[in-house]
């Protein structure tokens, strides 16, 4: 999807996508590092069960809605990445999240 | 209700930097709240950390972006002086008319009851509904903008940009700058819309920087041998789970480019879900083919304490925010009883001179770049509108060949803008094609109504308001 640029020198850290490692650069929001990590999807669709990839990256589209250390529904271009973050893809209908 | 603050600005952008900035330089308590880790809202993204690394990603960017670092600079002193109160990664989600603001920050919610509101929350990208928008490898031109100042990362494998607006070649020079293979350019620009903006030329030389940066950007994509195309039509992105290749008519013909990522652009409009939320009163702008409050002389809405400043209230860009943000600063301070009529006359005068000569550029963008009836009014059937419902334009259509009257009706027969975008990448567009359905005018057609929660805040945020 995305490749990052030589000189960006930035820490590594590592995420858990669905319980695979992912690397991500600190200072990342979550979707960033979804894309940079050709993650493939971060939500399927609650109607037609499509797969979707963010299209905005500034908080207004809400295709990049993920499940964030168990948190349902956040918008993972607005979160900051954290060294050892359990991310997961969020398949079709949203729930309520308490 | 006693206030926490003088006056609350929402978003970190130029608007919002100067507003906060001009407002506590008079002596009134500011709070400034912002999404972002960083101040500089979208177009300035990441300017502190980008400029204070020296990385290469700078150069890349250009001049227009490293402007940003002095605001931001004098910004952060002031917030740093204890002169403003800035909040950040803050979500405003609830605004309400006797101008309290609901946030949620570090996973709890909290409110600030304020005596002035500056809204200045911007502008999105129009929404760009062409078949296959929806699939993955598909994007806002300025989400890959966004991936190269916060991410310093470039689209792998070629890369299609298409649509229209000083931005699309921007962001077309900028990947090229990075390494990215830009496979095509493809505008929507006719020769027709040339010959429509030409009348709006002289006026425009009065702001001939632009001009001359339009013509650099293309030198400099002509010099990289990126293929162009001008006059597209009938565009759209073709793939089962993912793009895989951008099609469109040129010239007569039916053509296709391979390409993973897609990077799609109409220009701007302004982000109106605050100000909608809160019931201030919009206005249609035919030129600019989008809704924005409408505004007084000082940046005032029509709800009394709240000014709009920036492209939030009618686009004209990064510079004219900034202008405006500091006009808005002032309002707030004669308001408040910080500066008297003819002070603030004598002060807005030099900003307004300036802000006259970044909007004499307007005109001929807007008529340059009016976005083509196929984006406005999707021809095909099938294609997506609503992209959180999934709702396509033939239902729409349909729905108003049932009775359908207007965009909160539809809500109720497809569900369209009440997922959880909330209309912002479809409300445009249902608009627009009950408008052409129906024949009426769009601005008799009107918009969503928007309620709060305006960002999603959990019921544990919420239950945790009174622990």
């Amino acid at each position: 999807m995305f490749r990052r640029l030589h000189d960006d020198a930035r820490a590594i850290v590592t995420l858990d996508l669905d319980g695979a490692p992912i690397a991500a650069r600190e200072g990342d929001t979550v979707a960033a590092a979804m894309l940079a990590a050709g993650a493939g999807h971060t939500r399927t669709t609650p109607v037609g069960g499509r797969p979707r990839l963010p299209y905005c990256m500034m908080g207004v589209c809400f295709d990049c809605l993920m499940e964030i250390d168990g948190a349902p529904n956040r918008q993972a271009c607005m979160v900051r990445v954290r060294d050892g973050m359990k991310l997961r893809r969020q398949p079709g209908a949203r729930d309520v999240a308490e | 209700m006693s206030a926490d603050c003088d006056v609350a600005v929402i978003g970190a952008g130029p608007a919002g930097m100067a507003a906060a900035e001009e407002a506590s330089a008079h002596g009134l308590r500011v709070v400034l709240l912002d999404e972002q880790p960083e101040p500089g809202g979208q177009i300035y993204r990441n300017i502190s950390t980008n400029t204070h690394s020296g990385a290469p990603i700078n150069d890349i960017l250009g001049p227009d972006y490293r402007k940003g670092a002095t605001l931001a600079r004098r910004f952060v002193m002031a917030c740093e002086d204890g002169r403003i109160d800035y909040r950040r990664d803050a979500t405003v989600w609830q605004v309400d008319r006797d101008l309290t603001v609901h946030l949620s920050q570090a996973g709890g919610v909290a409110d600030i009851h304020a005596r002035r509101l500056i809204v200045a929350t911007g502008a999105m990208e129009r929404p760009v509904p062409v078949p296959g928008w929806t699939l993955p490898g598909v994007m806002a031109a300025g989400a890959a903008q966004i991936m190269l100042k916060a991410a310093q990362a470039v689209p792998d494998g070629p890369v299609a940009v298409a649509g229209a607006g000083p931005l699309l070649l921007l962001i077309a020079r900028q990947l090229v700058d990075a390494g990215a293979t830009v496979a095509a350019v493809l505008e929507t620009t006719r020769a027709s819309d040339y010959l429509a903006a030409l009348p709006k030329l002289p006026a425009a030389l009065r702001a001939h920087g632009y001009l001359r940066k339009g013509v650099a950007m293309r030198r400099r994509l002509r010099k990289a041998r990126v293929p162009f195309y001008s006059g597209v039509r009938r565009l759209s992105v073709a793939g089962s789970d993912r793009a895989e290749a951008v099609r469109f008519e040129h010239r007569g013909a039916a053509r296709e480019i391979a390409a993973a990522t897609v990077l799609l652009h109409q220009g701007v409009v302004p982000n109106v879900q605050i100000t909608r939320q809160l019931g201030c009163e919009h206005v249609w702008d035919e030129a600019q083919r989008c809704w924005r409050p409408a505004l007084d002389d000082w940046c005032n809405t029509s709800l009394e304490g709240v000014a709009v400043a920036g492209d939030g209230g009618g686009i004209a860009g990064a510079e004219a925010a900034a202008l405006a943000g500091r006009i808005a600063g002032l309002e707030a301070a004669h308001r408040l009883g910080r500066l008297s009529v003819d002070d603030r006359a004598l002060k807005a005068a030099p900003l307004r001179r300036e802000l006259a000569g970044h909007r004499a550029i307007r005109p001929l963008l807007d008529a340059l770049f009016r976005p083509p009836r196929e984006i406005l009014d999707p021809p095909d059937a099938a294609t997506v509108v609503c992209r959180c419902e999934e709702v396509t334009a033939g239902a729409i259509r349909d729905a108003v060949a049932l009775g359908a009257t207007g965009p909160n009706q539809m809500k109720a027969y497809l569900r369209c803008g009440m997922g959880p975008c909330q209309g912002r990448l479809c409300g445009l567009t249902v608009s627009e094609i009950i408008a052409a359905a129906r024949g009426k005018p769009v601005a008799e057609t009107g918009y969503y109504r928007i309620r709060p929660p305006i960002k999603p805040v959990t019921l544990g945020e919420l239950a945790g308001i009174d622990a």
